[in-house]
């Protein structure tokens, strides 16, 4: 009963607490509150998403924006900062490069508390496979035009990301490939370098 | 008021072109609201480089469009596959689903259509009355105002955005830092470009916005478990019926009212927006356990909402030159590229553009109320195109859009390097909104903060004795500040719960 009395007393309380106390026979009500519209919100956008990482991962991540504050504030203070009154190059990116620091050590006290960051798992390979086949890409096309890498990396992201068929995959980026040639190349005339 | 002006919008608007990337870019929308993945913001951003060869009334007019109708398609991947197509339809996902369970899917889609419509209506006829009342007054705003209100917009985005608040600010940071990259104006010393050439002339907006919006989500979600949608082959009935009507009416006045005011907010936008409407209807319905199981109020408040605030959220964009959220970033920077300055005095000096932009959305509105309810059905069979066919094509769209912009391998190789950043920040839970609004305002904030600085002789406390900047930086030191007292408060309060619970406890 003392969930009954805890909600009485405390009118200012958001509806999730005397909710979560209630007996378990009630049936789950859809959230009312907009704080917990938030997290119901979090939750869905989360469904499908790998598990987040331990503390260790947060104290990194803190660390790595205290880094680059800290070579952003060396590399303004070498442009001159000057005073406020006769600012130089480096005043402004100065400033930014403070802030930048002082975020990142309030970063490092909530490392335990926070639960943002996403554990990187085997699916992350896909990513950096994704990234490779776009590098690929941007290197070959000024020397063998377009078509051939589109076709590839449509084929690649179609067939080894996506795993769809062969057939659909073959079919897809070769139509992939006749569009973005009609479009770009016959219809707009664009300046990319192309075989044909 | 002249209406002379508003009358040239119109025609503006009904010239063939414009009508036919008014409809190009509500359907865009439509679509991407409906294929879940991409968002309203990477959508603009990809499509950027396709916007360089028009008119910047017709770029601007098919931008928006997307906008808006993204906010129109979100809702029925959330009606009948209970997968919100777009944040700001995630609510609808707890009434609208359940009406579709019972067989009534085709209402809840005709009443967030409706509600839709109206909220839209209505934002647009407060927004051509409020937008240019705003610009007249900020007309008169010099460096130091300029400086307290980007910087004050820039926080306000970054404090209401999606996820950690100090994360959020670090992003906008970077953005800041990002812009500098480049020949400094003022004295012409070269700033952290490493001495590459290619960089010398600063970072471009257009490989940022594609790389961190468009890639960015494109590399996030190959990581996506994939669940197979099971989209009902047809929805049957999508005219509610009028008790339907009368029982929502009141939601979606409400809901146009609360869409519009929060839309205005920097940071408000859609997506809160719709969940205020739908707590307040909430709250107010005499029969609130009817929520979640599928009351029709549940579908038009939030639907209503969002759509109202994405029209309102363009007045902050058009009177101050300040973007509202991320996707207002976005067609900030489009229209930079178009050589356009948002701002207090595009009223006056480009009152084709601004009324052409603002009247097109009446004209967009009308297409989507008709694209949603009779053609309902096509949409619905959309469904079925999966992620992993669209993301190569978005790719390549990317890679290839971005190169025509300069001509330049340089500029493909920068989409990639901001395409990995946006991944990395969307995986270590920073928003990468922030950063995109901060870069595009980071320029403008730094000329202002320096002519101010000029100005006041060198004394940062002449921002304080100037009534308007004064006023702003001390909204901003309350809105930095907030969180703080807000943490104390809340653990005193634990505190004193606690002690409360103990000693009933005892007894």
């Amino acid at each position: 009963m003392s969930s009954a009395h805890n909600g009485s007393s405390h009118p200012a309380d958001p509806g999730g607490h005397a909710a979560a106390g209630a007996p378990p026979a009630e049936e789950p009500e859809a959230p009312g509150t907009l704080h917990e519209l938030e997290e119901v919100l979090h939750h869905i956008e989360e469904e499908d998403r790998p598990p987040h990482a331990g503390p260790l991962a947060n104290v990194l991540v803190a660390l790595a924006v205290i880094v680059l504050g800290a070579a952003a504030l060396i590399g303004s203070w070498r442009l001159g900062v000057g005073s406020p009154a006769a600012p130089q190059a480096g005043m402004w990116p100065f400033l930014i490069s403070v802030v930048l620091l002082l975020l990142g050590l309030a970063l490092l006290p909530l490392a335990r508390r926070t639960a943002d960051v996403e554990r990187f798992t085997r699916t992350s390979w896909l990513v950096l496979a994704g990234l490779a086949t776009m590098v690929v890409f941007a290197v070959v096309i000024p020397y063998i035009g377009f078509e051939i890498p589109a076709a590839l990396l449509t084929f690649a992201w179609l067939r080894l990301l996506g795993r769809e068929g062969w057939r659909l995959s073959v079919i897809a980026s070769l139509a992939v490939v006749i569009a973005f040639y009609l479009i770009f190349v016959v219809a707009l005339s664009v300046p990319i370098p192309h075989l044909f | 008021m002249d209406l002379a002006p508003i009358l040239n919008g119109f025609a503006v608007v009904l010239e063939p072109t414009n009508l036919l990337y008014c409809f190009l870019g509500v359907v865009i929308g439509m679509l991407i609201g409906v294929l879940p993945g991409l968002g309203p913001a990477a959508t603009i951003a990809v499509l950027l480089p396709l916007t360089f060869g028009l008119e910047p009334v017709t770029a601007i007019i098919m931008l928006a469009g997307i906008f808006y109708g993204a906010q129109y398609g979100g809702t029925i991947t959330s009606v009948l596959l209970r997968l919100p197509g777009e944040a700001s339809s995630v609510v609808t996902v707890f009434d609208g689903y359940a009406l579709a369970a019972k067989g009534k899917a085709g209402t809840a889609l005709g009443i967030a259509a409706i509600g839709s419509f109206v909220g839209g209506t209505v934002s647009i006829v407060a927004l051509s009355l409020v937008a240019p009342l705003v610009a007249g007054f900020a007309l008169d705003f010099g460096p130091p105002e300029y400086t307290a209100l980007a910087l004050l917009g820039i926080l306000l985005v970054s404090t209401v955005s999606s996820g950690d608040r100090v994360k959020a600010v670090i992003a906008a940071a970077v953005g800041l830092l990002l812009a500098v990259v480049g020949r400094d104006s003022f004295t012409g010393a070269e700033r952290f470009t490493f001495g590459n050439l290619d960089l010398a002339d600063g970072l471009d907006f257009v490989p940022i916005a594609m790389g961190l919006f468009g890639l960015g989500e494109i590399l996030y979600n190959l990581e996506e478990r994939h669940r197979a949608a099971q989209a009902p082959s047809k929805v049957a009935n999508v005219w509610p019926s009028r008790e339907d009507l009368r029982q929502s009416s009141g939601a979606i006045g409400r809901g146009s009212v609360i869409g519009f005011v929060l839309g205005l907010l920097p940071g408000g936008g859609a997506v809160l927006s719709s969940l205020a409407a739908y707590a307040i209807e909430k709250r107010r319905s005499k029969t609130p356990e009817r929520f979640g199981k599928g009351a029709v109020e549940g579908v038009a408040a939030p639907e209503t909402a969002n759509n109202a605030a994405a029209t309102s959220s363009f007045i902050p964009l058009l009177s101050l030159g300040i973007p509202a959220n991320a996707t207002m970033a976005v067609i900030f920077g489009a229209l930079l590229i178009q050589g356009v300055t948002p701002g207090p005095q595009l009223v006056s000096q480009e009152p084709e553009l601004f009324w052409g932009v603002v009247n097109s959305m009446y004209i967009g509105n009308i297409l989507l109320l008709i694209l949603s309810i009779p053609l309902v059905g096509v949409f619905v069979r959309i469904l079925r195109v999966r992620a992993t066919i669209l993301a190569p094509i978005t790719v390549l769209i990317t890679l290839v859009g971005v190169y025509t912009v300069r001509n330049s391998v340089f500029d493909i190789f920068l989409v990639i390097v901001f395409g990995a950043l946006g991944y990395l920040m969307k995986k270590l839970g920073f928003d990468p909104g922030p950063l995109v609004l901060a870069f595009v305002l980071g320029a403008l904030l730094e000329n202002n903060l320096r002519r101010s600085l000029l100005l006041f002789d060198g004394d940062p406390a002449g921002f304080l004795t100037r009534p308007i900047s004064g006023t702003l930086f001390f909204v901003f030191l309350l809105v930095a500040l907030l969180p703080l007292i807000q943490s104390l408060v809340n653990r005193r309060r634990a505190a004193r719960r606690d002690a409360h619970r103990d000693t009933k406890e005892l007894v």
